[in-house]
């Protein structure tokens, strides 16, 4: 697994909950679509911007609320990574668990501002802002979730491990979610 | 130095003699309970599964189906219980709000790991469990292998003293600790003291579910008296609780005073640092006032709302929604005639479900209204439009209210 993420980072503040990131209205749609309302209200078009690759910077208690798969929609939209001050424990698991890294880095916000390009290693900690060369120290992800990461996430791993269909892997490393379309087959 | 209740129950379950905040632990789960929305958004039929008698299929946030994509639900959960034999299966019409149903029937027990898809799963530590929100993934993953991780968090102990006077509850103590400390991420929370014994099963219930408000991980109580009861009638037996060692280390330890508590009100957005005592508020007429949840839907809550609502009448022009947390609950409810009160008052009691609380259906608050809520969760848009405000109290607060027109204190009503 490639351990360093690097691209244009977009800066949230703090305590930005599930609900500002995936409403409930949007539960009731595909993902495709739910990914659309991704910060719908605290940054109205925000989804039309973010490219493949951006990089979300938050402040602290990132994503307090839900338990709902907002990585998912994260995945979706491209974004290569969620950086925090600080995060929700749940939160956090979700993005692991999605195959999202996610890097709890105390400091970031304060060297990094919209538009700017950030580079992260998430096993080591070390982060730099590519253009004004600040960098930063944040404590590594420990092997069991870097291990989690490299398998491209919890269901990825249950697909390779013969839990899930073997013919799903690619699809379910790629971030795909699996919704079985038929009448409960 | 010793350890803390939660500490000493994952080090227990994960087979080390200690454990230190920052460790990460696996450990086995001895109930995965799994909801309806894993079925509606993210549902492969497994080849296999670790052990169908330590799954538990709750439906409970969209039911009666509100949308095609809830319905197409029901049949996968119904086809996955009957194709691996889960026998724990609570379809529409015995079914619940998952916390409810995981204290009913005794799912949640003392010194062992409950999973759950869903944010409140904290409510498990009422029942000295560990029990914390986790996601649909993880749950799918738990449903497989039987087991999952955690990362040590440290631990505030909150020392309850004194008692907590009458007509004062769990909804208070926490709008009041949410409002003195504020949040607790990747904290554990601990609540004993003195003053425990005076504060009934289904208000540490609402405490405990409340923790993930302030993004607290595990909040866990002790066994007690009043618990053993509990676990008793519900046929629990031959568990092994956890408790603090004399000399654990925490975070903080803060002293609670019960005796001093009012009835307390959060203010839109968030509970953390944003609350005061009813008293205090501004006059503040309101819109929808809702009772339910997993936080407050319990027969207790029904109970204290159809006292204060007994003979009296919701206000014009306000909404009165009232949302018990089970089928069982709503049985015993409407046998005990709480529901007749609060319907004979202009309430409108609804089934069982997480419906309103979490803004996807029955009771979705429209642009420019105010919302009076005894529920989980105060976030702004968190139960429909985001120019809709949702300020939090406690049951008898909201039913108080829903008389009165506006925010009031319940003690001016019952006085």
């Amino acid at each position: 697994m490639k351990t360093t993420i690097s691209g244009r980072v977009w800066v949230f503040g703090d305590s930005i909950d599930t609900d500002a990131m995936y409403p409930a209205f949007a539960m009731k749609l595909d993902i495709p679509e739910a990914a659309k309302h991704v910060f719908y209200q605290i940054r109205p078009g925000w989804t039309d911007l973010v490219e493949p690759g951006d990089i979300v910077v938050a402040g602290k208690n990132f994503g307090v609320g839900s338990s709902r798969p907002v990585a998912a929609l994260f995945r979706q939209l491209g974004v290569a990574a969620l950086i925090a001050e600080e995060f929700n424990s749940l939160f956090f698991r979700n993005a692991i668990n999605a195959g999202l890294p996610a890097l709890t880095a105390p400091g970031v916000t304060s060297i990094f501002s919209d538009g700017a390009t950030g580079s992260f290693d998430v096993a080591t900690g070390a982060y730099r802002n590519d253009i004004s060369g600040a960098t930063g120290q944040a404590p590594a992800l420990p092997p069991l979730i870097l291990e989690i990461l490299s398998s491209g996430g919890v269901l990825a791993r249950l697909s390779e491990q013969g839990y899930l269909p073997i013919e799903l892997l690619d699809a379910l490393r790629s971030g795909a979610i699996p919704v079985d379309s038929g009448s409960g087959a | 130095m010793g350890m803390t209740m939660i500490e000493n129950l994952l080090a227990r379950k994960a087979g080390l003699a200690r454990v230190r905040p920052g460790d990460i632990v696996t450990v086995d789960v001895d109930m995965c309970v799994m909801i309806d929305l894993q079925f509606a958004t993210m549902w492969i039929p497994p080849n296999r599964i670790h052990d169908p008698d330590k799954i538990a299929v709750v439906m409970d946030h969209a039911v009666p189906a509100p949308t095609l994509k809830d319905a197409a639900a029901g049949p996968k959960a119904r086809k996955f219980v009957a194709d691996f034999g889960i026998e724990k299966f609570f379809d529409v019409g015995r079914h619940g709000i998952c916390h409810q149903v995981i204290a009913e029937n005794g799912l949640a027990r003392p010194g062992e790991v409950l999973a759950c898809t869903d944010s409140h799963t904290c409510a498990g530590g009422a029942y000295n469990t560990a029990a914390r929100g986790l996601g649909p993934a993880e749950l799918y993953s738990i449903m497989c292998t039987g087991t999952t991780w955690y990362q040590i968090a440290s631990t505030v102990r909150y020392e309850l003293n004194g008692q907590l006077p009458q007509g004062i509850s769990g909804k208070d103590v926490f709008l009041h600790l949410a409002n003195a400390y504020g949040d607790a991420t990747n904290q554990n929370l601990e609540f004993g003291g003195s003053g425990l014994a005076s504060i009934p099963l289904s208000d540490r219930r609402t405490i405990a579910t409340q923790a993930a408000e302030i993004s607290a991980d595990f909040a866990t109580f002790g066994v007690d008296d009043l618990l053993r009861e509990f676990l008793t009638e519900r046929g629990v037996h031959d568990y092994e609780p956890a408790d603090a060692d004399p000399d654990a280390e925490y975070f903080a330890v803060r002293e609670v005073d019960l005796t001093g508590l009012e009835p307390y009100v959060a203010r839109p957005g968030t509970v953390s640092h944003n609350g005061l005592p009813v008293s205090q508020i501004e006059r503040r007429a309101i819109d929808q006032a809702f009772i339910g949840s997993c936080a407050n839907g319990q027969l207790d809550d029904l109970r204290i709302a159809a006292q204060i609502l007994r003979g009296r009448t919701v206000a014009p022009g306000v909404r009165l929604l009232v949302t018990p947390a089970s089928q069982q609950v709503y049985r015993d409810a409407m046998r005990l005639g709480y529901l007749q009160d609060i319907a004979d008052a202009g309430g409108v009691v609804t089934n069982s479900t997480c419906g309103a609380c979490f803004g996807y259906h029955m009771g979705v608050v429209g642009p420019g209204e105010v919302c009076l809520t005894s529920s989980t969760r105060n976030f702004t848009g968190r139960m429909g439009s985001t120019e809709a405000e949702i300020y939090m109290a406690s049951p008898a607060t909201v039913a108080a209210s829903a008389i009165a027109g506006y925010i009031t204190d319940p003690r001016s009503v019952t006085a």
